[in-house]
């Protein structure tokens, strides 16, 4: 496999490429019958090519938002982009025309969902869906399209693609699914490839497959991946860098293995012991204590302090960096570690 | 990526056995059948009996209305002599005589072309204001769609069949074919649109259109490739039934003696004339009740068939 890429070199050693992608403070807001809900407050990041970038978070910790209004997908209204930049190769999308976004849209940031099923159009076969693609943005006869699609079809290992092709979504099994959309995703060769949870519906040995595959795509095309998910071991696996999200904000900031290894906030130390480690056989697993904030009503501070085990309140606090009133800013801890706490020199190493 | 790279990568996989060779080497498209929704469901279409039952009835009828002269036996329907008013029907004449002592099938088959005019031209009245209105609201949704959905409500409130009766009476429209369409289209399109709105929002906040959207297809494309085949279908659906609903309506406007009138020949007319000698001559309720009837159900029959195979999920 290795032998016939042509691809940059994997590993997290790739910085010197400048980044394709670049958020810089994304602040989304829904407007609902009960108020403002705060979806995303102020996260900021960058992909490079060939970077995989997990970005990791409970439900509601805005990931998924995020990466919706990167695509220019988020229902507006309710949902709107209050501020911050989406620079895809140094042009802000927010800015420019709907067109010019759409146009950026597959050959330059393309998008996987979760629910593959629900995410192909029930009545197409999946031939012409993925042929689609060519016949939207490069004007591809219907055949040659169809041509395309088998290729991309094989290329995604989904088994007798000739016959297959002419075969619909719900003739197809989960994981099966899975490639077909990622074969529409990776169609016109895009630069990004945002995958917001594309292994939660699929069971385990699927879920691998499919990211092996990814790997290997990205591997032969040097895309950069954000990996939207909540799943730890999937992180571990494949991502070189992970950004966690807490109540719509980056919380942390490293590398996969800096950050796993030794997190320097609370939340990421909680996220670690809450699941099963082989080495601690036996042990118990330390749930987080409390519920996961309302985005309509955001502790004060740092938004974690009501649920953190290393909070600082009233005289604990060191002045300025009191934990239910100033709101901690993402800042360098360690060289290439980034962490929104007060107090991440005490949480780094425990 | 070249060809060259590909070719290696897939030979990689076989010999790492994460593929099968089967897989490989598939890039000839085995044959360049055209498959889209229409092309697929007319391939289920054709296997369907109850369909075919449909068609050919229906075909039957159409060609009674294009050439009726064919199916009268050589009658003129005008063609009368008191002398065999009511006669019952006999092997010469199958369908009897009427009152007038017209022969009753050149009669029978002379309803057939109001008939279906004023259920093909009604539909295609009710389709047009349901699809253009429907997408319309469930597109633009907000006001529009507050404001398009009252007025449907209001048309609601009335029944096709008395809604209808109002318009003829008035007589501004006056009594032909035409106006008989048109009544039964302005009370019957709210349906139509009704079914073309919902869907077009279900399907407008589908995510196969958000995945669209994220890979790059134009509102356009959107609009015609994923929201209307999606709402079209359900409205045709619709609306091959309502054809068979739409000829039993105009019979009973004409029964009620609003429709068409005489001299026209309709079979809403002959029923008519027919129930009040209905215990001296009971063929002539009888024939042209059986042949709405056939024809109603010749139309029901298509659209449950359509039905069944507009939507993949439901092919075997």
């Amino acid at each position: 496999m290795s032998t016939a890429s042509t691809s940059a070199p994997s590993g997290s050693a790739r910085a010197g490429f400048g980044p394709i992608l670049e958020v810089q403070d994304l602040r989304v807001q829904f407007r609902t019958g009960s108020g403002l809900v705060n979806a995303v407050n102020g996260v900021s990041y960058t992909v490079s090519e060939g970077e995989t970038l997990a970005i990791l978070g409970e439900s509601g910790s805005g990931k998924s938002v995020s990466a919706q209004a990167i695509m220019g997908i988020l229902d507006v209204p309710p949902a709107e982009i209050t501020s911050g930049r989406i620079l895809f190769e140094g042009r802000d999308l927010l800015t420019v025309s709907a067109e010019e976004q759409r146009k950026v849209r597959g050959p330059g940031i393309s998008m996987i969902f979760q629910d593959a099923l629900s995410s192909l159009n029930p009545v197409y076969s999946v031939g012409f869906q993925i042929g689609e693609m060519f016949r939207a943005h490069r004007g591809m006869s219907r055949k040659d399209a169809k041509k395309r699609a088998v290729e991309l079809m094989d290329r995604v290992r989904i088994p007798a693609a000739a016959q297959r092709v002419n075969d619909y979504p719900h003739q197809f099994s989960g994981g099966m699914r899975q490639r077909v959309m990622i074969a529409m995703a990776i169609a016109l060769d895009p630069r990004i490839l945002i995958a917001d949870e594309p292994t939660t519906a699929l069971d385990v040995t699927v879920q691998a497959q499919v990211m092996d595959l990814l790997k290997d795509l990205q591997r032969d095309t040097g895309m950069g991946l954000v990996l939207i998910t909540h799943d730890l071991g999937v992180v571990n696996e494949v991502a070189d860098n992970v950004a966690v999200m807490y109540a719509g904000r980056i919380v942390e900031r490293g590398t996969v293995d800096d950050v796993f290894g030794d997190p320097a906030h609370p939340y990421t130390d909680g996220l670690m012991s809450s699941i099963p480690q082989l080495e601690a056989k036996g042990g118990r697993l330390l749930p987080i204590g409390g519920q996961p904030p309302n985005l309509a009503n955001i502790p004060s501070g740092c938004p974690f302090h009501p649920r953190c085990p290393k909070r600082r309140i009233g005289a604990d606090a060191l002045p300025g960096r009191h934990c239910a009133e100033d709101v901690p800013p993402l800042r360098l801890v360690v060289p290439g570690r980034e962490a929104a706490c007060h107090y991440s020199e005490e949480v780094l190493g425990a | 990526m070249s060809d060259q790279q590909q070719a290696d990568l897939r030979k990689d996989e076989v010999e790492a056995g994460t593929t099968t060779g089967l897989a490989s080497p598939s890039v000839d498209v085995t044959s360049d059948r055209q498959n889209s929704l229409w092309s697929d469901a007319w391939k289920q279409l054709r296997r369907n009996v109850l369909f075919w039952i449909g068609a050919v009835l229906g075909l039957l009828f159409l060609l009674m209305a294009l050439f009726p002269k064919v199916f009268s036996r050589g009658a003129d329907p005008r063609d009368c002599s008191l002398s065999r008013s009511g006669q019952a029907p006999s092997s010469e004449h199958w369908f009897g005589f009427d009152q007038q002592g017209c022969d009753y099938m050149a009669n029978v088959v002379h309803g057939a072309r109001n008939s279906l005019i004023i259920g093909l031209l009604a539909v295609v009245v009710i389709l047009l204001l349901g699809v253009v209105v429907g997408a319309i609201s469930g597109f633009f949704g907000g006001w529009v769609d507050s404001l398009l959905s009252r007025v449907a409500d209001i048309f609601y409130a009335l029944p096709l069949i008395l809604g209808a009766l109002v318009v003829l009476r008035s007589g501004f429209l006056g009594r032909g074919v035409v106006a008989v369409a048109i009544a039964l289209a302005a009370f019957g399109w709210m349906t139509a649109m009704r079914l073309v709105r919902s869907q077009v929002i279900a399907v407008k906040s589908s995510d196969y259109v958000a995945a669209a959207r994220a890979m790059g297809a134009s509102n356009g494309r959107i609009l015609l490739r994923h929201i209307l085949p999606n709402a079209i279908a359900p409205v045709l659906v619709y609306a091959t039934i309502t054809i068979g609903v739409l000829i039993a309506a105009e019979a009973t406007l004409t029964f009620l003696g609003v429709g068409l009138q005489r001299p026209a020949i309709s079979w809403g007319l002959q029923i008519d004339a027919g129930q009040r000698l209905l215990r001296v001559a009971p063929h002539l309720v009888f024939f042209p009740s059986l042949i709405l009837t056939m024809t109603v159900m010749a139309f029901v029959m298509m659209g449950d068939a359509l039905r069944d195979a507009l939507d993949p999920r439901q092919r075997s």
